[in-house]
Formats: structure tokens, sequence, C-alpha cells
């Protein structure tokens, strides 16, 4: 199968007062069609970096970035994204904050039909009947709720997830991986996940890529046997605990705390 | 009910009692010490002031009231064109704070009479000129603060889905600009009424409630000045509350409901 993310030897450094700083080194990351891949590291190890060169906000330095078959060379609108912060506009209402996008991207969705969609995705997530309230009248998780509709109201190819999640209290994150799962099933996209959070990165992608310290390269990836549609349960696992495991030894590694084994590269 | 009665208490008795109170110990205190009208004016001295020269408060109050606004109007559109371009560039902003701060910081009293011997006879002008001048800073200032503020992921938001800087500045940076921006505009609507009434007392044969209120000075009539201050402090309530009708309009949104 075609991958619909193709990351090759990407290089990337910052320009900064004392020299510059590389943050990618030598980036491999592929995508397959509806996969769903979760990116862990180190804290400044380049995940975000690596999120603004997928959406075409950035050009690495060297190497490629392809997109359905497609060079990035700028932004494009077959892309959602979602932060840890859901950057909701104040002014508008949720399901106005739902359709912004769709005043930038051409869209053949009429004017109800993209209504009827808002609502649609915000039922999808449990927002039915906040339609109308502001994102102040909401709680985190619920503003995060509203911003994954965002991201995905325009049909997106690829939807990056930079820690939408980081933020939000222990049982509200559990609450938004099932949403997650639910989501994905009824409306199938190819996900980048970025995270800190090792067992949400095995409970909702299919692949987990570790990343080594900065500048980062891909370390490690775990392929999580267990695809497609998840339950809370399927953590407690000793399977999981085994996958758990090994990335938080990869983690350590990364971290320069482990020595890194044999043929790891 | 009975609440609603204290509420209501509280939000208009309370503050016209004070007013009163305010107004009794000034009567009382120009009648205790005697003094005379070209002395002191006693509240009571007031009505007669205005009904003497109601015409005259009518056409200067007018006069005050539109070179103010239109100063105001020009300070707007200057501030948030200079705010834009200070917010957006780094450069820009290096470059042109540094000369606003010290503008800013020159008195206004001191660029009257440079400003009425350079444009001698123009008077309107002149007024609305130093009204502009005295009060487009601050809106300049919180307009470049809050586009320059504005969260590196409210524009990528936008930007990954390939919009235009101008639509990221329509639908984002403006209207998440607005609650500072009426914050200044607040501040300058005081401000932009000190510009005219400088011009207008200052300058030689002027018009306005200022003029009003130098003509009294002249002749030691204490009750037109002190008439002519009330007037004053009257337009300036009137366009404050203005401001803060279209703030609720505009802004409203980034009022959060009391909890």
């Amino acid at each position: 199968m075609e991958n619909l993310i193709d990351i090759k030897g990407v290089r990337h450094a910052y320009q900064t007062d004392a020299g510059p700083l590389p943050v990618l080194d030598g980036l491999e990351i592929s995508v397959p069609e509806g996969g769903f891949v979760a990116v862990v590291g180190p804290s400044g190890c380049g995940k975000s970096t690596l999120t603004r060169l997928i959406a075409g906000l950035m050009k690495p330095d060297e190497g490629e970035v392809w997109l359905h078959g497609e060079r990035v060379k700028g932004p494009r609108s077959t892309v959602g994204m979602a932060f840890q912060n859901p950057v909701l506009l104040e002014w508008r209402t949720i399901l106005k904050n739902v359709l912004l996008p769709l005043e930038i991207v051409p869209s053949k969705l009429s004017r109800k039909q993209a209504e009827e969609r808002a609502r649609f995705l915000l039922s999808l997530v449990g927002l039915e009947g906040f339609e109308d309230k502001r994102p102040s009248e909401l709680s985190g998780g619920m503003r995060q709720r509203a911003s994954l509709c965002r991201a995905l109201i325009h049909q997106p190819d690829v939807l990056i997830l930079d820690e939408p999640f980081g933020a939000l209290d222990a049982f509200t994150r559990e609450d938004l991986w099932m949403t997650m799962h639910e989501v994905k099933a009824r409306e199938p996209f190819t996900g980048v996940l970025i995270t800190h959070d090792l067992r949400e990165s095995i409970f909702l992608a299919d692949q987990v890529v570790v990343l080594s310290g900065r500048p980062a390269s891909t370390q490690y990836v775990l392929d999580v046997p267990k695809t497609g549609k998840r339950t809370l349960d399927d953590l407690y696992t000793p399977e999981a605990a085994e996958h758990l495991n090994v990335l938080r030894h990869q983690i350590e590694i990364a971290q320069g705390r482990a020595p890194a084994e044999e043929g790891a590269s | 009910m009975n609440l609603t009665v204290q509420k209501y208490m509280r939000a208009i008795a309370v503050p016209v009692i004070a007013v009163i109170v305010l107004l009794a110990f000034w009567e009382w205190l120009v009648w205790y010490n005697a003094w005379p009208t070209f002395k002191m004016a006693a509240p009571s001295d007031l009505p007669p002031a205005y009904q003497r020269h109601w015409n005259l408060f009518l056409t200067m109050g007018w006069q005050t009231l539109w070179r103010t606004v239109l100063g105001l109007m020009l300070a707007v559109l200057f501030g948030t064109l200079l705010g834009m371009i200070m917010g957006f560039s780094r450069i820009m902003r290096d470059a042109l704070y540094p000369i606003l701060v010290g503008f800013n910081a020159i008195p206004k009293a001191t660029v009257v009479p440079i400003v009425a011997l350079m444009f001698v006879g123009q008077h309107d002008f002149n007024t609305v000129l130093l009204a502009f001048m005295i009060s487009f800073f601050p809106i300049a200032v919180s307009v470049s603060i809050g586009l320059s503020t504005l969260e590196p992921e409210y524009r990528d938001i936008l930007r990954s889905l390939g919009a235009s800087q101008a639509t990221i500045f329509w639908k984002i940076a403006l209207p998440k600009t607005l609650p500072e921006f009426f914050g200044a505009l607040k501040v300058a609507v005081t401000l932009a009424f000190i510009g005219t009434n400088l011009m207008e007392i200052v300058s030689p044969h002027g018009r306005g409630l200022g003029a009003l209120f130098d003509s009294g000075r002249t002749n030691s009539d204490f009750p037109l000045m002190f008439a002519v201050l009330i007037a004053l402090a009257f337009l300036g309530i009137v366009l404050y509350y203005i401001v803060v009708a279209l703030e609720k309009i505009f802004a409203g949104w980034a009022e959060r409901a009391p909890s």
C-alpha cells in the first residue's frame, strides 16, 4: 500500500544567536493511508517541529515530506490540526468555530450541508446541545472536543494532533481517547499524534515512533498488534505492560539515561 | 421582591445620594465663607448661568463635540493603522516605538502654541489636530500589543489551511484585539476632550466650550466657568458611555458571565 505520509531523511536546524540548533536529523516516518502513528520522545526533541513540517508551515533544511504522493512545499487544505491549546475563537459560537476552516478551504458543501456536518461531528464527540454556546462556557475537555471537530470539518486527509490531551485531567483524557476511537470509526482519517503519554500512544495508535533526543532521528518503531477500536481494559493486559516497558526503556535511552543497546540505531 | 428593591437602591439611590451630599457640601462651603461669584460659584449659581447663556452652550458645546469626535475618529484610524504596522513587523516596532514614546512624553500644552502659530486662523483644523495628536497613542499601543501577543497556534490553525495574512487578520487578529482596543478607546475619549479644550482655551479668538470658559475667566465669572466644566463633564460622560455601548456590541464576548 502506498504511504499517505512519507518523511524521508529530514534534517532541520533553527537559527539562534548561539548558532544553528539542530532539532531533526535523519528523521524517517511513514504512515499508510488510514494509519495512526504516535510520535513520542523526550521534551524539546523537535516533535512540534515535525507537525509544522507535515502541515507545510515550515520547510525542512534537508530531506523531503510527501503527502499523498505529492511533495509538501507549503500549507495545504488537506490537513487538519489540533493543539494542546484548543485555540477556539471566543467571539464565535461552538458551531461557528467548527465551521471556520470551511471559510478558508473551498468546499463542495452548501451552507446548510456544512452546518449539518458540523452538527453531526459535534454530536459524535458528545457536544450535542452546545452548538450555540461560547467557548468560555465549556470545560477544557469540551473545548478540546470542539477543536477536534474543527480539525475534521473539511474532511482532511491527515489529522495532526500535537499533544491535544496534554492539559486535561486523567479521566477526561481517557474519555477523549474513547471519543477518538469512535470518531475514527465514523470519520476515517490518517493520523499523526504527538504525545508525552506512552499509554495514550499504544491506546490510540497502530504504530509508535520513538524519537531520539535532540537532534531527533527515528530511534525505535513499535507496532501495536491490536489496531482499530480498543477498550481501556486493553491497557491492563500483560501485552500492554510489555509494550509500555519497551517504550519506557526507549525513552530512557533517548534521554541519555540508559545506554543504547547493540544494534539499536 | 425585597431583593430587587435592595438591588435597585444600591444601583441608583446610593450614587444619587452621594452626589446630593457632595453638592450640599459645596453649597454650604460657599455659603459659610460668603464667597462672592467673582471668587467662587455655588451649585445654586449654575442654573442661572445656563439660563443666561443657553444658546452659547448649545452652539459652543456642539463645536467642542464634533471636533472632539472627528479628532478621535482620526486617532482611531491612524492609531489602528500604526498599531497594525507595529504589531505585524518586529522591525517597524523597534523603529517606531521609541519615537512614539518620546512624542507621547511631550506635554501637549506646549504643542498648542506651536500648532496655533503654524496654522494660524485655522481654528477648527487646529483643534481637531490636537484632539487627534493627544489620543492616538493608547490606541496604537493597544492594537500593536494585541496583535503581537497573538498565540502562534491561532495563526497556524488558519495558515495550515492556506489562508492569507489578510484573512488571518480579519478572521482572528482583529476580533481578538477588540477588547484591548476598546480599553484604549475609553482612555482616548477623555484624552481627546483634553486636546480640544487645550486648543480652545489657549488659542485667541477660539470657539467651543473652552473659549466660553476662557471668556468666563476673563470676567471672573465663576458661575459661567463652573457651568462650562459641568457641561464638559456631561459631554465626556456621554461619549464614554457610547464607547461602552459599542464595546458591549462588538466585544461583549470578552466579558465573562459572573459565576
